[in-house]
């Protein structure tokens, strides 16, 4: 590891590993940060690891990952694992603490390809043991070959749900129950971008065959669902909704040991934010992503953001935009000249529309239901602070106009997670409460440090 | 209520959580042993001392405080398991570390 | 007639303070307020309500102080008892450290100097290591000792933002976020502001905008210097508690968190952090306390202070506009039971302040020294 790089790339997932790899093989001084262990990110997690009937379990799409990993790890770029990157301004800045030492690298330029989380799903009870993210389970399943037994429920909407429900399938993994929230309108909504998403047939398909298999297998499919509750007294104990409308309308109550949420995933946009990037409102993905243009360029000259951390995209998706990216950071250094970008562009272009055609109609079909966007007063919006919908309202109405005014008064947001589970709800509980457009609301600003680090290692940096 | 399905590595390392022993396997999360050894909590929050497990397991909800080898609130889903790692319920704010 | 009888631009700490004390006297208000984004110092704020080591170059303003600290537990009482809110407000008594021989002479003669200034009434001693310790068993060997004034405390300065902001909603006052303002005109009898709400009029006006003073104060005939002073500061994870008072570097919140502070530079408008700066302030809070040496960062920050050429308030009304006042000045949090009390009688008329008369800017005029 070098004190300055032409070229930092941040995160190992899909995006980073093509961006670093590419960057490498056109010449480029480049280090690849990264704060797990193995190379993957949370999409390839372990993948170079995963042996035996898991793989099976995961998928081929999984092991596409492998390949990334192998291409990097023969590259000539410099691999910084287990390092948390704790500190980056939008002077680049980068602190990294590996190993309790903290330390400063410099670059040149920079590549931020931090991708995802998953949106909050704030519901009532969603804080009890026995609730957690189908990422969590996702990653469980690839990092321990982990999975729950008991009474298992997955609830939400979004292609991870289904995808993660077809690998428990496969993995011999009982699901009693999957609860739908996707609002019965969205399909309609979704029409439009049909015809466009014919032209990466092979998403839908996927989608088709995880419906498939959680027929075959006789799983209970509960859809558009209301009033999604996860009730228990020290734990969960039962997952409680409403299906049907007016007078058809009925109550369920599912005994679970565990619940699973999801309702889509979200950019990571710390880092981008960090560095000093301008974001725009996605009103189709309701979510904040990077301004960028087609070669991942940010509104910070020095700073290129590849992959679902300036928007979602998917995993392969990420890996083009990561070597559009490579490419165009090769470029800028003078290792290549506009016509050759141009030339090995071309291609990659031509198979990132391919893969982003899927977006709008899936973007459409599981936008989140606005009752998890907009939770009742007693549901806790701020886990760690422990704050609920209600307090942020009142706020609201007091006179705050964003999130860090309703962070000082409230302590949302204040505790260790930074906000990443309570800032998108904030902000529309916020828009919601006052009328304003979201995008006027805004969104926290980010603080350091991005991970943990304690004084004494902060201190002797 | 969570389960192993295969092994996908004979190694073990024994862990010390909450005093008690246990096997489990080499390579894993602390947060991950600590779902399969079947504990119903991690944590009793500092605000209103409510229990919580692991959340995201990816290293963003910090729901999954510990105290690991006497250090207190550490992300279980960021440790890996280490032979003889005692690990404790994290019961609202953190000790104060032990003047050198 | 105009619609209110003041316009407090400013919705910060003191622009808060001014327009609850005046609401409370009955007077119809409006507070005109920047956005989720500007640049606020009572954001920055570390929360001490502070005594000594203030006013050594300025007799008046370590009166002033003095006199804010002990109205601090009536005023803290009375917007509780009106709000709801509490402020977690402690008159604690506060120790500043020295760290070396010649940090403790200085020291001692700021400290006389102080105590001298207003006639014996700020009180305070100089402890040695080992009465240092016996109230702060952590604190560390590098510790020389240390200035302890009982007249010192702390508070929650978000708490005491948000209690102030209530007590303007229970006394009528009406707050307008999100306000740009264009121009402001003096009338005959009275102002009118040209904000992004529409023009707004009032008998009078405050200006409690911090760093915008200076253009606003423009506006109406006065001016009103202005300097930008960054402060980077610290919060870690909440601890078991074991600090119960407040040092000028390093406290223990209610929540049991630990505030770290502080550092001064000279960057213009920009409220983010450097790595120098968070590694100098960290530094020196493991000095002082080395069990901090193992506690978790969870978030650090940078906030402008206002800050005027010889650091102490601006209390001044424009000559040239008169009705128009400005009230400039950090320790927004000290400064607040003045502010919400005789200030803002003096603002309305109903008090003659020898006291704040003497922080009008004159003291800046050259020609007059």
């Amino acid at each position: 590891m070098k004190q300055h790089y032409e070229l930092l790339v941040i995160g190992a997932g899909p995006a980073g590993l093509a961006a670093a790899t590419d960057a490498a093989r056109l010449g480029v001084d480049v280090a690849l940060v990264d704060e797990q262990k193995f190379p993957g990110g949370q999409i390839y997690r372990n993948v170079s690891r995963a042996r035996g009937q898991l793989i099976n379990y995961l998928g081929k799409d999984y092991m596409r990952g492998k390949q990334l990993v192998v291409e990097f790890l023969q590259s000539a770029a410099d691999y910084i694992d287990n390092a948390s990157l704790w500190y980056l301004d939008d002077r680049l800045e980068a602190g990294l603490l590996i190993d309790g030492a903290s330390r400063f690298i410099s670059c040149d330029q920079m590549i931020l390809a931090s991708g995802a989380q998953e949106r909050p799903m704030p519901l009532p009870g969603w804080h009890k043991p026995g609730v957690m993210t189908a990422g969590a389970g996702q990653i469980l399943l690839k990092s321990a070959a982990v999975v729950p037994q008991g009474k298992l429920v997955l609830a939400g909407s979004g292609p991870l749900l289904l995808l993660l429900a077809a690998q428990y399938l496969r993995a011999g993994v009982a699901i009693e129950a999957i609860v739908d929230t996707t609002p019965a309108s969205r399909l309609i909504g979704a029409l439009p971008g049909l015809p466009r998403a014919l032209g990466a047939i092979d998403y839908l398909l996927k989608g088709l065959s995880y419906m498939h298999a959680i027929r075959k297998a006789r799983i209970p499919v509960y859809k558009h669902v209301d009033d999604l509750r996860a009730e228990g007294d020290e734990r969960l104990e039962a997952v409680c909704f409403s299906v049907g409308r007016g007078n058809a309308a009925s109550e369920m109550r599912i005994a679970a040991d565990t619940l699973m949420l999801h309702q889509g995933v979200i950019p990571n946009t710390r880092l981008p934010l960090a560095a000093g990037c301008d974001l725009a409102w996605d009103q189709q993905q309701q979510s904040w992503k990077v301004s960028r243009d087609d070669w991942g360029q940010s509104s910070v000259d020095q700073v290129m953001v590849a992959g679902d951390c300036g928007g979602i995209v998917g995993a392969r998706a990420a890996e083009l935009q990561g070597r559009l990216c490579a490419l165009q950071v090769a470029c800028k250094l003078n290792k290549l000249d506009q016509d050759q970008r141009d030339r090995a562009a071309t291609p990659i272009s031509k198979f990132l529309n391919r893969h982003l055609a899927i977006r709008p109609f899936i973007d459409a079909l599981y936008a989140p239901a606005p009752a998890y966007q907009l939770p009742a007063d007693d549901t806790l919006v701020c886990r760690c602070e422990e704050i609920s919908a209600g307090e942020i309202r009142a706020a609201a109405r007091l006179g705050c106009v964003g999130p860090n005014q309703a962070k000082a008064f409230t302590r949302c947001g204040m505790g260790p997670c930074q906000g990443c589970l309570c800032g998108s709800t904030v902000a529309t509980l916020i828009a919601d409460e006052t009328g304003a457009a979201i995008e006027d609301v805004g969104y926290f600003k980010v603080r350091p440090p991005l991970k943990p680090i304690t004084l004494g290692e902060l201190s002797s940096s | 209520m969570f389960r192993r399905i295969e092994d996908i590595g004979s190694d073990t390392v024994t862990l010390w959580i909450d005093k008690r022993e246990f096997q489990v396997p080499a390579g894993i999360s602390v947060a991950a042993a600590v779902l399969l050894c079947g504990f119903d909590k991690v944590r009793d929050t500092p605000v209103s001392g409510s229990p919580r497990l692991p959340y995201c397991m990816m290293g963003i909800c910090f729901d999954c405080l510990m105290c690991i080898d006497g250090v207190p609130n550490q992300q279980a889903c960021q440790v890996e398991v280490r032979h003889n790692m005692t690990i404790d319920y994290q019961r609202g704010a953190a000790e104060l570390p032990q003047q050198e | 007639m105009a619609e209110y009888d003041y316009i407090i631009v400013g919705g910060g700490l003191v622009g808060s303070s001014i327009a609850y004390g005046l609401a409370r006297q009955k007077h119809r208000v409006a507070v005109l307020d920047g956005g989720d984004r500007s640049f606020r110092a009572s954001r920055g704020n570390f929360g001490l309500v502070w005594v000594q080591g203030k006013g050594a170059n300025f007799a008046p303003y370590a009166r002033l102080t003095g006199r804010a600290a002990d109205l601090w537990p009536q005023f803290t009482e009375q917007l509780t008892g009106e709000t709801g809110v509490g402020t977690d407000y402690q008159r604690s008594g506060g120790m500043h450290f020295c760290l070396d021989e010649q940090e403790w002479e200085e020291r001692v003669e700021e400290m006389e100097t102080i105590r001298a200034h207003t006639g014996d009434a700020f009180d305070y001693e100089m402890l040695n290591h080992d009465q240092v310790k016996q109230q702060i068993p952590q604190i560390s060997d590098r510790v020389l000792g240390a200035s302890y004034s009982a007249q010192d405390g702390h508070v929650n300065p978000l708490y005491l933002l948000q209690a102030l902001q209530q007590g303007m909603d229970h006394h009528g006052v009406r707050y307008l976020p999100n306000q740009v303002i264009d121009k402001i005109e003096a009338r005959q009898g009275g102002f009118r502001v040209h904000a992004s709400e529409g023009v707004i009029a009032a008998g009078k006006i405050v200006l409690c905008a911090g760093l915008g003073n200076r253009p606003l104060g423009e506006m109406l005939g006065m001016d009103i210097p202005v300097v930008v002073d960054r402060g980077q500061i610290m919060i870690t994870e909440r601890l078991q508690p074991f600090l119960n008072l407040p040092t000028l570097h390093v406290r223990q919140t209610a929540e049991g968190t630990v505030q770290i502070g502080y550092s001064h530079e000279d960057v213009g408008l920009d409220d983010g952090t450097s790595p120098t700066e968070l590694i100098k302030i960290a530094h020196r809070a493991v000095t002082m306390f080395p069990l901090l040496q193992r506690v978790q960062l969870v978030r650090a920050w940078g906030a402008l202070r206002i800050m005027t050429p010889d650091g102490n308030p601006i209390y001044q009304q424009s000559t040239q506009c008169p009705g128009a006042f400005t009230v400039t000045c950090h320790s927004g949090v000290t400064l607040a039971a003045m502010h919400a009390g005789p200030v803002a009688e003096w603002i309305a008329g109903s008090l003659e302040q020898d006291l704040i008369n003497k922080f009008s800017t004159d003291r800046f005029d050259v020609s007059q020294n």
